[in-house]
């Protein structure tokens, strides 16, 4: 079980609160993770990453274990506590003022 | 009793006002989608209680939302807005290839008689189309495609289509207008695509009357006479009275021509309104007065209409679709500025009160009328 941070405006999106759990089959990349959650909530699917080329948007960055993941692969594996469900995968909102 | 439903989508939210038919007592539900910016918010004509709304932010992209019950409720519907084909370039700003990218749906059209069948106008500027409510999107190529395209350029908002018109009578006809190229008109529900801009006339651009480049801020048509119509140019008011075969300038005696929106009578097809705006640089009404304008003859005579609106230090803007008429016996009109207010009109303009004052800048208004 994968947990996921989604910043408030998309938890307000997906309806949920807190916290969410994937399940990913197969190695736990950036990727895998993703699809995990888009097809779980496909209201997020285009505001993460991009639809057609999948690449982040550039106002989301990605981070865990305290690293910014952003600028990863996204089939590089996540951090082993991530996997494990001990620690979460963050989608954040770049800080920027409006 | 009769009553209206007001939509209206702001830069933090959209917003539900709702008032019977006397429009002197407002419920007012939101903020939906709070901290989003919603630039439009549009009901079926064909099913009251279908609405759509354009969601979008900086950080996550494009959204559309559905209701099914008048906005009490809504969901997610489809997002994706690719391009047919290779996009190609259109010009940027300084005049170098820029290439198309979709950036957010600028306006909403329903169809006029199926709630499915909704038009979308989006910045880079494109036409799509949906026919199962929402949840996949079309593009219609014909406009993008047409010839011109590559030499369309972003008004100072962006290279958005923000103007949809659909012919009543012939109901293959439509009409679509986008700053800064022009407007445009097509013969087979828009699956061809020529500019209509004879007449038009801009001194931003090299050739003042070249067949595109104009910023045309808003088209407005009304359903009894689809061949006329009133347009409010980046400056310049302007009529045609040929489908857009050829227009020609209606400003008048107004105290100056540059502004966003414009609408017409609900039951009074010569009986336009538009709100001046200082020119291109101050976008806020001459000497602190916000005053709506209202011709009853189809232009070139205008009167100020100042009841109930601020008439001093008042330095708000009105976006081009943030206007809009509803269909009672007595007409009303209403508007939405950038200092948050919503203001509406029960007598056609003769008299204002404020619906609200404390809006978040408002980007659309839109008006149902409940039976």
């Amino acid at each position: 079980m994968i947990r996921v941070v989604l910043p408030a405006h998309l938890r307000r999106l997906a309806h949920v609160t807190g916290e969410v759990q994937v399940d990913v089959i197969g190695p736990v990349s950036q990727r895998s993770v993703l699809d995990a959650l888009e097809a779980r909530y496909p209201m997020l699917r285009g505001t993460i990453r991009d639809q057609d080329t999948s690449a982040r948007r550039a106002f989301i960055r990605f981070f865990a274990c305290e690293e910014d993941l952003s600028h990863e692969q996204p089939d590089a594996p996540l951090p082993d506590a991530v996997a494990a469900g001990t620690e979460p995968y963050l989608i954040v909102g770049a800080m920027a003022g409006g | 009793m009769n009553g209206v439903r007001v939509l209206v989508g702001t830069r933090k939210g959209a917003f539900v006002l709702t008032a019977d038919g006397k429009r002197d007592q407002w419920e007012v539900s939101g903020p939906h989608f709070a901290g989003w910016e919603i630039y439009h918010v549009a009901g079926s004509p064909a099913h009251q209680d279908r609405l759509y709304a354009s969601q979008c932010s900086g950080w996550s992209g494009q959204v559309i939302q559905r209701s099914d019950d008048g906005g009490a409720t809504w969901q997610p519907v489809g997002n994706r807005f690719s391009y047919e084909g290779t996009p190609g370039t259109h010009q940027w700003y300084d005049g170098t290839p820029h290439p198309w990218e979709f950036e957010r749906v600028w306006h909403l059209e329903p169809a006029l008689d199926d709630p499915d069948t909704v038009y979308a106008g989006v910045e880079d500027a494109g036409l799509f189309r949906t026919s199962d409510g929402g949840e996949t999107w079309q593009e219609l190529p014909g406009l993008r495609g047409h010839g011109s395209g590559a030499s369309w350029q972003p008004g100072a908002g962006g290279m958005c289509l923000h103007t949809i018109i659909l012919d009543p009578v012939r109901t293959e006809r439509m009409f679509a207008a986008i700053s800064a190229a022009g407007a445009f008109r097509s013969d087979d529900a828009g699956q061809t695509w020529r500019p209509v801009n004879r007449g038009l006339q801009s001194e931003g651009i090299p050739d003042p009357d070249a067949e595109v480049g104009h910023c045309v801020h808003r088209i407005a048509m009304h359903p009894s006479r689809p061949e006329v119509l009133y347009m409010q140019k980046h400056w310049d008011v302007m009529r045609s009275d040929d489908a857009g075969e050829s227009w020609r300038e209606i400003s008048g005696d107004l105290p100056t021509d540059f502004g966003f929106p414009i609408s017409v009578h609900a039951h009074e097809p010569e009986t336009v309104y538009v709100v001046p705006i200082t020119s291109d640089s101050e976008h806020f009404p001459p000497d602190g007065r916000l005053r709506v304008y209202r011709s009853r003859t189809g232009g070139d005579e205008w009167e100020p209409l100042t009841r109930g609106l601020p008439q001093q230090h008042c330095y708000v803007n009105v976006l081009r679709d943030a206007m809009a008429v509803d269909q009672l016996d007595e007409c009303g009109i209403y508007f939405g500025t950038t200092g948050g207010q919503v203001y509406a009109s029960a007598d056609a303009g003769d008299s204002w009160a404020p619906i609200v004052r404390d809006l978040p800048a408002v980007l659309s208004v839109e008006v149902q009328t409940l039976p």
